[in-house]
């Protein structure tokens, strides 16, 4: 493991890096950021991953390469995690995390159902502890104290498990064992506020937003990514319009600072540490295919002749893909089943 | 045997002392670039000043994809709150209506220059030029409108690499220049005239180098204006509107050619259209009548 001084990597904005290389494994960045997975299709063996970890603000860290990003917030309280990353991973995580912090995890809070932001939550909620007593232990006992506490929205409690005698998805160790059903769940954990935002049927029917309050910092899970077209997953109760609607929320949120640059920083899905400029660029470029699209819907054309008329063709070059489990002939039908009068 | 003679021990002293002089400062060539400089615009004024016309990608070495950027691109977009403030990307900001500051922070110990910094009072966008032989930092780092740039002397050229930037403006029409660009700046001091040639490298949007040049005076007197900016509801719109034109259907684009007699075809761009072969071929291309009455002052 090497570990770079804070400042090393010093920008005009007083960026700290800390890097940890926990494999001697070279990956291209680039690769280590399209690795991400609606369905959990990891590229490579996750146990060869490179962990990068980087002070995004205040509390607030972001690990890169475990699949997804992974967002922690460590303080005095503990340690924080917003997903856990791909399955296999979770040990390099765990030495990245204990780069940043000595304290036990206590909270996992999972942004979706998807394997490459959930596979490590059984691995690494039982590395820590929730705290037990009073009402947290209800009538699960002296055991609701035995690992880290895992949140989400209630949707992917019900992605992850199964009717009785069926057979679930994902083995029960990886359930959130806690979830919430109302439009918000708060926390107040290192002495700050955690908010966490419900945007139903959004990349999922399942996803969260969590905002740091005082770090001034916004994890959107794929809501908000980087690194292609939002993947919009129709067979886990995904809409495009729930995806606007979760940019527009996080816009909402963030307050930039001068040259509307800075201010709130946000943790995309997958890719680079971002402000809320960058989400504006994306949520105008969804937003004008969403509005193309619906024009084209709006005319009776089929879902050949819109994929035809390639509405996206200005924004391909940088978001799209020919090859892979997400291309542009996907989101552009994702998007018109989203638009389309149901039958 | 043994035996030095005088003579060369002298000369080896006098060759020291001056290698020494030499190595105390830098090179006659580099003239630091630090001052106040103002900006002259000359036969860009059109361009820096008013802004381009809707649809003139005339001399642009865009795609297709960056030619639909423009012909969609509906200008009540800088009227959203969260794009007044928005600053100029730095591959752009020298072509700006800006004066420009530039001095340099210097390692008190050891007198060597660390990094130059720029300000220009459009947006107030500064740069910071890092001279120390930094890396730059990973892609998953922040991207910023000044990205994060390099600098090194190449004879008399301060030369400026930049990665990190965000998104931004090629043209203020709507061309549009990604994330994944970077750019080089060439900046050039001859006593009291500063030149940079500025060349954006997009694997997105372009597809050659855009170079541009832009002149400055060295202006020692002139003193920067602050630039404060506070973002309005200029128009009362719906939330999450986006203002666009759908593909096809903004009818401004011809309004440049017909204005000004160039064939349409060539105001699309393209990077033929930057090499002057170019104006035989628009000799055989049709243009559009001009309208009676021209819309502008111009």
């Amino acid at each position: 493991m090497r570990t770079l001084a804070k400042g090393a990597f010093e920008s005009s904005k007083n960026l700290g890096l800390i890097v940890v290389l926990a494999s001697a494994s070279l990956l291209a960045a680039a690769g280590i950021a399209s690795a991400q997975a609606p369905a959990g299709g990891a590229q490579r063996n996750p146990a060869d991953a490179e962990i990068h970890v980087l002070h995004v603000q205040g509390n607030v860290y972001m690990l890169v390469g475990a699949g997804g990003n992974i967002t922690v917030q460590a303080g005095d309280d503990g340690v924080l995690l917003v997903d856990a990353g791909l399955a296999g991973t979770s040990d390099k995580v765990y030495a990245a995390i204990r780069s940043i912090s000595d304290k036990p995890i206590h909270y996992i809070i999972d942004t979706h159902v998807h394997p490459d932001h959930v596979g490590g939550n059984e691995a690494l909620a039982k590395l820590g502890y929730t705290i037990a007593g009073g009402n947290v232990v209800g009538d699960i006992g002296a055991s609701a104290g035995s690992q880290a506490t895992v949140i989400a929205a209630q949707g992917v409690l019900d992605r992850m498990s199964a009717a009785t005698g069926k057979q679930p998805p994902m083995p029960q160790g990886a359930w959130p064992t806690e979830t919430y059903t109302t439009p918000e769940r708060k926390l107040y954990f290192n002495g700050e506020g955690v908010l966490m935002i419900h945007v139903p049927a959004a990349h999922t029917d399942g996803d969260t937003i969590v905002f740091f309050r005082r770090s001034d910092v916004i994890s959107t899970g794929d809501i908000f990514v980087t690194t292609s077209y939002p993947i919009v997953d129709l067979s886990r109760g995904g809409n495009i319009q729930g995806v606007i609607d979760g940019l527009n929320r996080i816009i909402e949120l963030a307050i930039p600072a001068d040259e509307q640059e800075g201010g709130t920083q946000v943790i995309p899905g997958h890719g680079r540490q971002c402000d809320v400029a960058d989400v504006v660029f994306y949520q105008e470029m969804v937003t004008i295919i969403r509005d193309r699209v619906q024009d084209m819907v709006n005319k009776g054309m089929t879902l050949e002749q819109v994929k035809a008329a390639k509405p996206t063709s200005d924004y391909d070059p940088r978001y799209g893909k020919d090859t892979g489990f997400w291309t542009t002939d996907m989101f552009v039908e994702a998007v018109y089943k989203s638009l389309s009068p149901k039958k | 045997m043994g035996k030095v003679p005088r003579i060369n021990i002298a000369g080896g002293l006098i060759a020291l002392l001056f290698l020494s002089a030499l190595m105390g400062r830098p090179a006659r060539a580099q003239e630091d670039p630090s001052g106040q400089w103002a900006p002259r615009f000359d036969e860009d004024w059109e361009e820096r000043i008013p802004g381009p016309e809707i649809g003139d990608y005339l001399g642009i070495p865009i795609n297709e994809a960056n030619r639909l950027r423009g012909d969609t691109w509906d200008a009540a977009l800088v009227e959203l709150p969260e794009n007044q403030c928005r600053a100029h990307g730095s591959d752009y900001g020298w072509r700006g209506p800006s004066n420009l500051s530039i001095w340099k922070e210097v390692d008190k110990a050891s007198q060597k220059v660390i990094a130059y910094h720029t300000h220009l009072s459009a947006y107030g966008a500064e740069q910071t030029i890092w001279m120390d032989g930094r890396p730059h930092p990973p892609d998953y780092a922040p991207h910023t409108w000044a990205g994060f740039s390099t600098g090194k002397w190449e004879g008399d050229i301060l030369v400026v690499t930049t990665t990190h930037l965000k998104e931004n403006w090629l043209r203020r029409n709507g061309l549009a220049r990604s994330d994944l660009a970077t750019a080089t700046a060439h900046i050039m001091r001859h006593g009291n005239y500063l030149t940079v040639a500025a060349i954006t490298y997009d694997p997105v949007y372009l597809t050659e180098p855009f170079i541009r040049t832009s002149d400055f005076v060295y202006s020692p007197q002139q003193a920067m204006a602050p630039w404060p900016c506070e973002s309005v509801d200029e128009v009362d719109r719906p939330a999450g509107v986006v203002p666009a034109h759908l593909p096809g259907q903004n009818t401004f684009l011809n309004e440049f050619p017909a204005n000004y007699g160039i064939p349409p075809e060539a105001t699309r761009g393209g990077a033929e259209t930057m090499y002057p072969e170019y104006v035989i071929k628009m000799k055989t291309m049709k243009t559009l009548p001009r309208p009676a009455k021209k819309v502008n002052n111009r």
